[in-house]
């Protein structure tokens, strides 16, 4: 399959790998309100551009951590994407193997690889914020994504700009740690208020897959007439 | 027998300046507190486990806080110990009034990002159940809108009539709601015999029950009273606060993922009209919905029609394993716009799947929605709003 | 009166007494709906569609307040937040009182029984009679759950002193 992790350039990639028969377009290339939007995000952020790509149609612009505020701007104000989808975050992180696979542990959930890679657009390090934002008269929209300082977690808040982020960025916060500067009220949203730890981290295990693994989608009983199988000819005659 | 009178409680006022007080017609500032009402977590009236906190002065509300949470099953970390097939069961029960819709845009990310394309009948079969899903869901808002206004009976009639379309779902996959119909690559199976005639009857059945909704409850003068200029949301703020859907097509925005989005299933090929509605208050909602109602009934119609045959999955392995990407696949579900940004890293399960919800965008409006409203207001606001529980906390 | 806390009513000669009593109890439950989730909607089908109609067996929903119920349906996921809700409620109701757990994830936690926030069962906290399985169950399966529990109730009292149990309850405590 073709790869598509992190394209410089927008548009169709010259040495894409195509499985399937050649008049197949690329499922990558921007259409024309796609291709015109990022470009004219491009030339409104500048030098604040860190990375573009597309994944699958929909531009992706990753840019830098003090312009996420201005990039929220832009989009609105100037370039008519009045309707915000989400802002969530992303931890990029391979999630460590709770015991390990030989320990005897969780081996029912699927095996990610364990090499970090990033997605379209790139990253700088394990944590990012992206958003969705689409415009409801022009028919297009981009995703924005923005790195976090790990050590920091400091991320400009979107909420002066598109009051529907206070919910969104609420969730990120509980979820991840991030903290969005210029955020009314940080609180819980989805969780008691007493909750510790932040859940959608890759470090956070899942409790009840650690205690008890499951086998999951092995079949571990045997069929009736099988040598381990419970229900044997011995035990029936023991019975009766 | 005593003759002499009780004496007089303490008060902090001078009593001698209580009739001068009771008598005045000038209107007299009394200091009374707020009072912070509860509305919830368990209340007939919040649709499941909304918890509404609200700060009233009388009868009008001073600021409200919807605290929500309380169906918080953590969805998106439960997708990164899953297999795709695993997630396709496990996504139904998000929505769970229009649950087949709510796999289709996630199996439309798996089949973009591995690159396979559903066979047509698959595609046909896929969105003549979601606007089924669709009718489902809105006939039982029509009945339930009627409910929370105060009518009884438009909540049997709502009942009722979702049995018929329930039963079609189940005849074609085998559950009432949560089908689990979806599989990578298609379907699971294909059509029983005389489903299409059945589905034709059905469809015409709701087009009437439509009509009785309208006379029934939209032209009932006490619920255009109860409806009409209440809830207002303004298209501009509506977009800045993510509200979707007919919600966002009732303030007069003239957008539907079935026509402007990235086309999906057969939508291009169907000839629909998007309805909207300039008011942006309640009663617009419950109208938009209705008008939808019968354009989905109109759209099964065609697509039955239209039906082609052929097979119903497409060829994939058996271990599906999703190549490396992240995708972005929205549709518009019967709550509003749902999408799933799912990241890929070539395992057999998601590395994060951002699950966007209508009902939480829809209800983050209520903050700003309710100031000023009067305490029935609010309950007519949150029914006409229609958000599901389980689609605001995931 | 209290025949039934002093005892009275187990006696042997008064057996049709207890007999009448349950009758007229399990014909009478007053269901306060815990609806939840998914299966607040196949509950919602069985008591107000006219197809399954939970009515005619005697179930009537919308108590007014917990304190008039004595028959209590959680039906959907229990998240840890929401369980402190859930038991101050069931301590609301007098005695005698009895829990339906429908749906397998108030059963044991269900398709969410790994998740960070949910409570895996609801008989961790409350007592429950009768377990409804299924992903929604449909509405009979429902309606065979409160038959069952209505078989329950016309037993009770034949034997030991079990119905002056269900009878004085647990003390109810209301914070």
């Amino acid at each position: 399959m073709t790869d598509v992790t992190g394209t410089d350039a927008v548009g169709e990639p010259e040495d894409a790998a195509v499985v399937v028969a050649d008049a197949a377009p690329d499922p990558h290339a921007l259409d024309e309100r796609h291709g015109a939007l990022l470009a004219r995000f491009e030339d409104e952020l500048g030098a604040a551009v860190l990375d573009t790509g597309s994944a699958f149609g929909m531009p992706v612009l990753r840019v830098q951590r003090t312009a996420w505020r201005q990039a929220a701007e832009i989009a609105r104000h100037t370039l008519a994407c009045d309707y915000l989808s989400f802002v969530a975050g992303v931890d990029w992180m391979p999630a460590p193997k709770e015991g390990g696979a030989e320990a005897g542990g969780d081996t029912s959930s699927p095996a990610q690889p364990s090499e970090t890679t990033y997605g379209v657009a790139g990253s700088d390090g394990r944590f990012q914020v992206f958003a969705h934002v689409q415009s409801t008269t022009r028919r297009c929209g981009i995703t924005l994504k923005v790195d976090v300082d790990e050590d920091a977690l400091l991320v400009q808040s979107w909420v002066p700009v598109y009051p529907g982020a206070d919910w969104h960025e609420r969730e990120t916060w509980e979820m991840y740690g991030f903290v969005f500067e210029g955020h009314p009220a940080l609180r819980h949203l989805y969780l008691p208020s007493g909750f510790e730890g932040h859940p959608l981290r890759k470090d956070f295990p899942l409790l009840s897959r650690v205690v008890k693994p499951w086998p999951g989608l092995v079949d571990v009983e045997g069929m009736p007439g099988d040598a381990e199988s419970v229900i044997s000819a011995e035990s029936a005659e023991e019975s009766s | 027998m005593s003759t002499t009178n009780p004496p007089l409680p303490e008060f902090d006022v001078d009593p001698r300046a209580f009739r001068t007080l009771a008598d005045s017609q000038l209107g007299v500032e009394l200091d009374t507190g707020d009072m912070i009402l509860n509305l919830g977590p368990q209340h007939p009236a919040t649709h499941g486990t909304l918890r509404l906190v609200v700060r009233l002065d009388g009868e009008r509300v001073v600021a409200a806080d919807p605290v929500i949470g309380y169906m918080h099953r953590g969805y998106e970390k439960l997708t990164e110990f899953r297999t795709y097939p695993q997630i396709t069961t496990l996504i139904n029960r998000i929505d769970w009034l229009s649950s087949f819709a709510n796999e289709v845009p996630f199996v439309d990310a798996a089949e973009q990002l591995m690159g396979i394309e559903a066979p047509p009948r698959a595609q046909y079969i896929r969105t003549i159940l979601t606007e089924l899903s669709r009718v489902a869901t809105f006939v039982l808002f029509l009945g339930e809108m009627g409910l929370q206004v105060g009518a009884i009976t438009p909540a049997f009639y709502g009942f009722r009539d979702r049995e018929h379309v329930l039963n079609l779902i189940e005849g074609a996959t085998g559950g009432r709601f949560h089908p689990n119909f979806n599989r990578i690559g298609g379907l699971k199976d294909d059509l029983p015999w005389g489903w299409v005639n059945e589905t034709r009857t059905v469809m015409k059945k709701m087009l009437d029950a439509c009509d009785t909704f309208e006379d029934l409850v939209a032209g009932n003068e006490i619920f255009e009273a109860r409806t009409r200029s209440v809830g207002i949301i303004p298209p501009e703020v509506g977009a800045a606060y993510g509200v979707s859907g007919s919600n966002l097509r009732a303030s007069g925005v003239d957008w539907d993922l079935r026509r402007d989005g990235k086309p999906y299933l057969v939508y291009p090929e169907l000839d629909f009209k998007v309805w909207t509605h300039p008011d942006g208050d309640s009663f617009a909602r419950y109208w938009v919905r209705l008008q939808e109602t019968r354009e989905s009934c109109r759209m099964v119609l065609q697509m039955l029609d239209a039906l082609p045959s052929g097979p119903v999955m497409a060829k994939v392995p058996r271990i599906i394993k999703v190549p490396e990407g992240e995708v972005w696949a929205e549709t518009e579900n019967p709550l509003g716009q749902m999408g799933y940004y799912v990241f890929s890293k070539g395992a057999t399960g998601p590395f994060r799947v951002k699950i966007r919800s209508a009902s939480f965008s829809n209800v983050s409006i209520l903050p700003w929605l309710l100031r000023g409203m009067f305490v029935p207001d609010v309950v007519t606001i949150l029914a006409s709003l229609y958000f599901i529980l389980g689609d605001i906390d995931r | 009166m209290g025949l039934v806390e002093k005892g009275t009513l187990s006696k042997p000669a008064l057996k049709p007494l207890t007999w009448l009593l349950n009758y007229s109890r399990k014909y009478s439950l007053w269901m306060f709906q815990w609806g939840l989730a998914c299966c607040a909607i196949e509950m919602g089908a069985a008591l107000a569609s006219p197809r399954y109609d939970l009515m005619r067996l005697g179930v009537i929903p919308f108590p007014a307040s917990p304190r008039q119920a004595d028959l209590i349906c959680v039906s959907g996921t229990v998240t840890d937040k929401m369980a402190p809700a859930v038991r101050r409620l069931y301590d609301q109701m007098p005695d005698p009182k009895y829990v339906i757990s429908m749906g397998s994830c108030a059963n044991c936690g269900g398709p969410y029984w790994d998740s960070y926030s949910v409570t895996k069962g609801i008989d961790q906290i409350l007592p429950v009679d009768v377990y409804v399985p299924g992903c929604p169950p449909r509405p009979e399966a429902l309606m065979q759950g409160i038959v069952l529990l209505q078989e329950r109730i016309q037993n009770e009292g034949l034997g030991n002193d079990e119905l002056e149990k269900r009878w004085r309850g647990e003390p109810i405590v209301v914070d």
